[in-house]
């Protein structure tokens, strides 16, 4: 489902001198319908960079990315727009959303811009809250006054809302207390289940270990260290 | 595969011997949003002005695929034709609504115009529809008969976004949309924008200086300096992987809140 080749990154800083910084080179690698790979290494070793060129929200110098068919390396704007609407979601670690949009929107919106129809979106991200121990009397205020813990179940809950083909997870786990951890693990085993190829970042080990079939250090696409 | 609703190719546009712009050229596909940025003088409102119709490029073309799929450069279309499409197609926000509103009609007046301008005659009707669009912009119906001078900011801003989307048009231009606007009125502003946009399937070509209108309202973004396209891409890629010299300055020159 996710087929990386032979990535390489690096960042030119204009305004610093040009400096030039290799962080990314020889990275490979491949994720099947079903399957959930771990990035591991250390902080700064590129895990949420490679994340991020997987979601096409950083370009690359080299190499190709493939997912559901498209090389995200090469796409054209709306051909990756299309692709995050239908085949690759992502939950990162902070919620980005327009003020004023009630929870229960936020969460409903990957439905509704599939298609989904009104009633059901609104009720599949109802239940999806309710899940997640989202207060009711919330859901029709805009998450961006909640806790830090609530933004990122209601983030959760919009990653989930539609059973994207593809997932890139960081740190879903975070900043989450253990009834809540527990709900989202069983989420991502039921996207396992449904066939879903998950790449994720998980810095709490036992979750890794629950979840993960595979751990791949990113430290070794690090140029010049492998 | 879908035909680009307007097809830029190679615009120039000189005042004298000064570059307005140049070289730009994009396609700009149905339901698709795109941010022009710049600071002041970089040739963006230059370049919404000859995509209008407003400016006269020097050279170049804009060719428009209409409902029937005929694609027609308007450059060279007559004024007459250009101005039917202005009515009908297209829609232009202005930075200042003064500038988009007639001031001494009432609300549903300037609603009203856009749809009589369209072949609209009875009165009933268009008055409905003027109070459903500005029920849809937020603005109560007890101030349809008003004039937008008594209105605020925001509120005329909004009347102006009515009174152009009022006739269905499939490509709105808009100059600086949420300039001037303080931020909760900017951002009651930009939530209407994203749900009519969604809702009515609009194409938008919006120019801003401001990089969060982007970020919230824009598929993809074209970055101009001096007149010249220095880099385009995907809003998120551009804002969060600026590949110029010119973009990496103006994302690290935001300030944070």
């Amino acid at each position: 489902m996710i087929e990386i080749d032979n990535l390489s990154k690096s960042f030119t800083l204009h305004n610093q001198g040009g400096a030039e910084i290799p962080v990314m080179a020889g990275a490979s690698l491949r994720v099947a319908a079903g399957e959930c790979v771990a990035l591991t290494g250390a902080s700064g070793a590129g895990k949420s960079t490679l994340m991020r060129m997987i979601y096409g929200n950083y370009l690359c110098q080299s190499g190709s990315i493939i997912v559901g068919g498209v090389d995200i390396a090469r796409a054209e704007p709306r051909e990756i727009l299309a692709l995050r609407r239908e085949v690759l979601g992502y939950v990162s670690q902070f919620l980005r959303v327009v003020p004023r949009v009630p929870t229960l929107d936020v969460v409903a919106e990957p439905l509704l811009i599939v298609g989904e129809d009104e009633s059901r979106a609104r009720e599949r991200a109802a239940e999806l809250l309710a899940r997640l121990n989202i207060p009711e009397r919330l859901w029709s205020l805009s998450p961006t006054t909640f806790s830090g813990g609530e933004q990122q179940r209601v983030n959760i809950a919009r990653g989930f809302a539609h059973d994207y083909p593809a997932l890139l997870l960081d740190e879903p786990t975070a900043s989450l207390d253990a009834a809540n951890r527990e709900v989202v693990m069983s989420m991502i085993e039921a996207a396992k289940a449904r066939g879903a190829a998950i790449i994720g970042i998980f810095h709490d080990e036992a979750a890794r270990d629950r979840l993960c079939d595979r751990v791949v250090d990113v430290t070794r696409f690090v140029p010049g260290l492998a | 595969m879908t035909t680009p609703l307007l097809s830029v190719r190679d615009i120039e546009k000189r005042y004298g011997a000064r570059i307005g712009c140049t070289g730009v050229g994009f396609d700009l596909y149905p339901g698709e949003v795109m941010g022009i940025v710049g600071e002041s003088g970089s040739g963006k409102s230059t370049l919404l002005n000859c995509l209008a119709g407003h400016l006269t490029p020097d050279q170049g073309e804009v060719i428009y695929h209409d409902r029937q799929g005929v694609g027609r450069d308007t450059v060279t279309m007559s004024e007459p034709e250009r101005r039917m499409l202005s009515r009908t197609d297209w829609a232009f926000v202005h930075q200042n609504p003064r500038d988009g509103l007639r001031m001494g009609v009432s609300a549903g007046g300037n609603v009203g115009e856009r749809l009589m301008a369209v072949g609209h005659r009875h009165y009933g009707g268009i008055r409905s529809v003027a109070t459903d669009w500005l029920g849809r912009v937020e603005i109560a119906d007890d101030r349809i008969d008003d004039r937008p001078s008594s209105f605020s900011g925001g509120m005329q801003q909004r009347l102006q976004i009515a009174r152009n989307l009022v006739t269905g048009p499939r490509l709105v231009f808009m100059d600086e949309p949420t300039g001037g606007l303080d931020v909760s009125v900017q951002a009651r502003l930009l939530d209407l924008l994203r749900g009519l946009v969604r809702q009515m399937g609009l194409s938008v070509i919006l120019v801003t200086h401001d990089l969060a209108v982007v970020r919230l309202l824009a598929d993809r973004l074209m970055v101009m300096k001096s007149g010249h396209v220095v880099e385009t891409g995907l809003t998120d890629q551009v804002l969060d992987d600026p590949q110029h010299a010119y973009t990496q300055l103006l994302v690290s020159s935001v300030l944070q809140a």
